[in-house]
């Protein structure tokens, strides 16, 4: 599977649009196109999970990483519109305490059932 | 080896002779034959092209020139093809020897890590740990204190091969060194979560669940940092629960404290716990879900621990589109009058 990562720059900050999965064969793309915006000081990130259909503990340290360089570089990073099952990921791990992620889920509408 | 090789060359023109009279299916098999034992004896394409060249003057001697000029081009085309099969047998025998490096590796894992489930009286234990590739991510190990308390640690690295293996081996040697009937499973966590955070690359961390149980008291006492919550089984009700943890991940904050619970365990009860990979498992596009984990483990409930787990792997090993994405390690504790 791929991940297609792409990069938009808003007023305030950078979105970058997600789709495919993210496992141990497409995280070294994702965190090659990430880190750099997280090195800028004051750059807010936002990543956006709506068309991320999997991701295992693989992408999980690429948004560790991120976290650390958000920390030694004064930028920010918010996760937004995560599918419950990667969601799940960050609940177990407890990195949903100290990665700022919006808890609204999306998810089921997808299928029309909600 | 030889011998066979210009028997072959005898047998090649033969053929050519044949096929050319009268192109017929026989010859052909007989080619393909002459061809792989060529292959078997490292022939390069050019040299079967200067046989072919050969042949066909021994043939026709009065071929016309222009044929002969056109083989000899195409025998020069060849030489690239046959430097670079060369290559590959080059390649194939340094991917051999990698191959068998990391069978050793595996073997030594196998011994660094090596735990034996502890004999306790009213404690049946049993666990299955199967690797995705040859090294195995993931890692139990049983601890038995002078007390009588049994530790019990699984844990699984984030990040996969060789880098994950040796880790493995630091996690182990650092609660081997701790005094076990004298550190609680929070201190535990608390202690090792420093040791990862400064000897493990940022972006490699590690899930951990460790428990204690007090066979006097029938008691477990566990935290987890960040691991997969594992389970606990009501014999009393029938009944599936899930273990309730919290604690973040080893080796992302320096200075992190873990919450303890506690678990009282009573006759036929049992505690399971497990890592990622087994409710990572898939089968086809599909995942399979911990309800039906449960399921099977209901299944074959009525088994020692150590024939539960066994069976409850080899259910998904035969699903027919099974793929294990990540290492599979399954442990099962039942308390036994």
């Amino acid at each position: 599977m791929n991940l297609n990562v792409n990069i938009h720059e808003d007023i305030d900050k950078f979105i970058v649009n997600l789709s495919g999965e993210i496992d141990a064969y497409t995280a070294p793309e994702l965190k090659e196109n990430l880190l750099p915006l997280t090195k800028q000081a004051g750059n807010v990130v936002e990543i956006n999970f709506e068309n991320v259909e999997y991701m295992d503990s693989t992408g999980l340290g690429i948004f560790v990483s991120a976290l650390k360089s958000t920390k030694e570089n004064k930028s920010s990073m918010k996760l937004v519109n995560l599918q419950e099952r990667i969601l799940r990921l960050f609940r177990i791990t407890g990195l949903d305490k100290i990665i700022d992620i919006d808890t609204t889920i999306r998810g089921e509408s997808v299928n029309g059932k909600l | 080896m030889d011998k066979i090789v210009d028997l072959d060359i005898a047998h090649y023109k033969t053929l050519l002779k044949k096929y050319i009279v009268t192109q017929d299916e026989q010859s052909l098999y007989g080619v393909e034959l002459v061809s792989k034992s060529f292959i078997k004896n490292n022939i390069l394409p050019e040299e079967i092209i200067s046989l072919h060249i050969q042949a066909l003057g021994e043939l026709y001697p009065d071929i016309n020139l222009d044929v002969k000029h056109s083989m000899d081009f195409l025998l020069e085309a060849m030489i690239s093809y046959g430097l670079a099969l060369q290559e590959v047998q080059i390649l194939r025998e340094e991917q051999f020897a990698l191959k068998s490096e990391i069978s050793v590796a595996a073997s030594m894992q196998d011994t660094l890590l090596g735990t034996t489930i502890p004999d306790v009286s009213g404690l049946d234990i049993g666990v299955i740990s199967i690797p995705a590739n040859q090294l195995n991510g993931d890692y139990h190990h049983f601890v038995k204190g002078n007390d009588g308390s049994i530790g019990i640690a699984m844990a699984d690295v984030i990040g996969k091969g060789i880098p994950a293996a040796l880790c493995m081996s630091m996690i182990k040697y650092a609660i081997d060194s701790y005094p076990e009937d004298k550190m609680s499973p929070k201190m535990i966590l608390k202690n090792l979560n420093r040791v990862v955070e400064r000897n493990v690359d940022p972006s490699m961390f590690i899930t951990m669940i460790y428990s204690q149980y007090l066979p006097s008291e029938s008691k477990l006492m566990y935290a987890s940092a960040g691991h997969e919550p594992g389970f606990y089984y009501n014999a009393a009700k029938g009944t599936f629960e899930e273990i309730e943890t919290e604690g973040l991940i080893l080796g992302v904050l320096p200075d992190t404290d873990y919450k303890q619970y506690e678990l009282e365990i009573h006759d036929q009860d049992m505690v399971i716990f497990l890592t990622d990979g087994v409710t990572e498992c898939r089968d086809g596009e599909r995942f399979i879900e911990t309800e039906e984990v449960l399921n099977v483990i209901t299944e074959y409930i009525h088994l020692p621990a150590q024939e539960l787990v066994t069976n409850v792997y080899k259910h998904f090993e035969r699903l027919q589109n099974f793929q294990l994405r990540d290492d599979f390690t399954l442990l099962i504790l039942r308390k036994e009058v």
